[in-house]
C-alpha cells in the first residue's frame, strides 16, 4: 500500500491506496464521494467523469496514485457555496435534462468541462463534447437544451421534443 | 487487475532504469493500458508512469517541422498545432472523446500501433521520425505489423517528429461504437510528392497505399484515382465489414482526404 494524497474538491484528501486502485474507487470508497458513478468501467460512458487539475477525464481510467498531488473536483463540488444549485445544474433541473440521473455527475461535469473551453457552444459542439457521455434513458436533447441554456443562449431554438 | 507496482519517475533516465526491473511495463495515458490490465490480458509487475516526465511533454513549432513529446496528450495537440499543422490538429481533435483526450498520449498510441489508432496514419503519411529513448526510427521502419513497432523492450517514444506538408487531409470512416477507424486514410503532399497511409484497414496495420501516392504526386486532385482500386487481400474483415468493403472505403477516404486538402 501506498500512501496518496490530493485535494478534492478544495478539501484536502489522504489515504492509503494500491497500484492498481483506480481514481473513481478511492474518489468512493475511501473517501465516501458516492456521487461519482461507475456505469461501464471500460472507458465508455462517461458516469465517473471529473476534473483533475482543471481537465476532464474519466476517473474509472486513472489510477488514484496518477492523481497524487492533483486538484481533483467532483459533481459533490459543483453547488454554490450556500448549497444552491450551479447554472449548469439548475439548468439540468429546469430543462429536465435528467430521467434516472445515473449519468448526471458525468454529463454535469463535461458540461461543466466544454463551457470552461467554449464558453457558447453550438448545438453541435456540445453534442461532439459529449460523445464520451452515455445516457441510457436517452434524454440527450433536454441534456443538450440544458447546456444550451446554462451558456446564456436562447434554447427555443432547438426542436421542442 | 492484477495487482502490481506503481512507479512515477520525473526523469527519463530514472524511467529507464525503473524499466529495466523484470516485467515492468511503461504506461501512458494508460486509456488502451488500463482497459487491458482491468480484462487481466496483461499482468506486469510494476507499472512506470511517464506522466510526470517534463522532457516527455509539450510541443515545439519549429521551422517547416513539429516536434511532439512522447507524453503529451491528444488534447494538447489538438489545441496547439491548429495553426502550424491543421490535419494533425484535427486528427487529434477526433480520437475517442474530451476525457479521453486529455489522458491518452501520442507516444502511447504508436508504441500500441492498435490497427485502427489514428495516429499511425499520421506519422507514417507525414514521414515523421519517432524519437526514442536511444535512436531515431523513421515511421517506414518504424510499423511492423498490427500491435507491433520497432520498439525494444525498455526503449520509451521521447517525441515524434513531424515535417509539416505543403497540404494534408485526415478522413476517418468511423467504427460508430468505439470511435476507432473503420478505414482512415491520411494525405499529406510534400514538395517531394504525396503520402498516402492507411489505417483500421489492413491485416498488418497502418500502411502506404504506393499506388495512389504516384497518382497524385503527378495529378494531386480526386481524378487521378480514377481507375485505381485498393487491393481487398489482405484487408480486415470482421462483424464491422467486409475485405471488400474495406477496400472500397481505402478509396472513398482517400478521394474525401484529396478534395479536403486541395479545397
Amino acid at each position: 500500500m501506498t500512501q496518496v494524497s490530493m485535494t478534492v474538491n478544495g478539501q484536502p484528501a489522504t489515504g492509503e491506496v494500491e497500484g492498481r486502485t483506480l481514481l473513481v474507487s478511492f474518489l468512493r470508497d475511501q473517501i465516501g464521494l458516492t456521487g461519482t458513478h461507475v456505469g461501464c468501467d471500460t472507458s465508455q460512458c462517461g458516469a465517473c467523469v471529473v476534473h483533475v487539475d482543471g481537465k476532464a477525464v474519466k476517473s474509472c481510467t486513472m489510477l488514484a496514485l496518477e492523481a497524487d498531488g492533483a486538484e481533483v473536483s467532483t459533481i459533490e463540488g459543483q453547488a454554490n457555496a450556500d448549497g444552491t444549485l450551479n447554472v449548469i445544474q439548475q439548468a439540468f433541473q429546469d430543462h429536465h435534462g435528467l430521467q434516472c440521473g445515473f449519468c448526471t455527475p458525468g454529463m454535469v461535469m463535461s458540461a461543466a468541462a466544454l463551457l470552461k473551453e467554449n464558453p457558447k457552444p453550438t448545438e453541435d459542439e456540445i453534442r461532439h463534447y459529449l460523445e464520451g457521455n452515455i445516457c441510457r434513458c436517452t434524454g440527450y436533447h433536454n441534456i443538450v437544451k440544458a447546456i444550451m441554456a446554462a451558456s446564456g443562449q436562447d434554447v427555443a431554438v432547438l426542436a421542442a421534443e | 487487475m492484477y495487482e502490481f507496482d506503481f512507479v512515477k519517475p520525473t526523469t527519463l533516465a530514472d524511467a529507464i532504469a525503473a524499466l529495466g526491473a523484470e516485467e515492468a511495463q511503461a504506461l501512458g495515458g494508460g486509456q488502451t493500458l488500463i482497459p487491458t490490465l482491468k480484462q487481466r490480458l496483461a499482468a506486469p509487475a510494476v507499472l512506470v508512469s511517464l506522466t510526470g516526465i517534463g522532457e516527455m511533454q509539450g510541443i515545439e513549432l519549429g521551422e517547416g517541422q513539429i516536434t511532439i513529446g512522447g507524453a503529451t496528450p491528444h488534447a494538447a495537440v489538438a489545441a496547439e498545432v491548429a495553426a502550424a499543422y491543421p490535419a494533425l490538429a484535427a486528427l487529434a481533435g477526433n480520437i475517442g472523446d474530451p476525457a479521453v483526450r486529455n489522458r491518452g498520449t501520442i507516444g502511447g498510441s504508436l508504441a500500441n500501433n492498435d490497427p485502427s489508432a489514428c495516429y499511425p496514419a499520421a506519422a507514417l503519411a507525414s514521414g515523421a521520425t519517432i524519437v526514442t529513448s536511444n535512436r531515431e526510427i523513421a515511421a517506414d521502419d518504424y510499423f511492423e505489423g498490427m500491435f507491433t513497432t520497432a520498439l525494444e523492450d525498455g526503449e520509451l517514444i521521447t517525441a515524434v517528429r513531424f515535417p509539416v506538408p505543403e497540404a494534408a487531409s485526415y478522413q476517418k470512416f468511423e467504427q460508430p461504437a468505439s470511435r476507432f477507424a473503420l478505414v482512415g486514410v491520411f494525405v499529406a503532399k510534400y514538395p517531394e510528392g504525396v503520402r498516402v497511409a492507411v489505417t483500421g484497414a489492413a491485416e498488418d496495420g497502418v500502411f502506404r497505399w504506393s499506388e495512389a501516392e504516384v497518382a497524385l504526386s503527378a495529378d494531386f486532385s480526386p481524378a487521378a484515382l480514377e481507375g485505381i482500386d485498393c487491393p481487398a487481400e489482405g484487408m480486415i474483415a470482421d462483424l464491422h465489414g467486409t475485405a471488400a468493403y474495406r477496400a472500397h472505403l481505402v478509396k472513398v477516404m482517400t478521394r474525401r482526404a484529396v478534395m479536403a486538402a486541395a479545397g
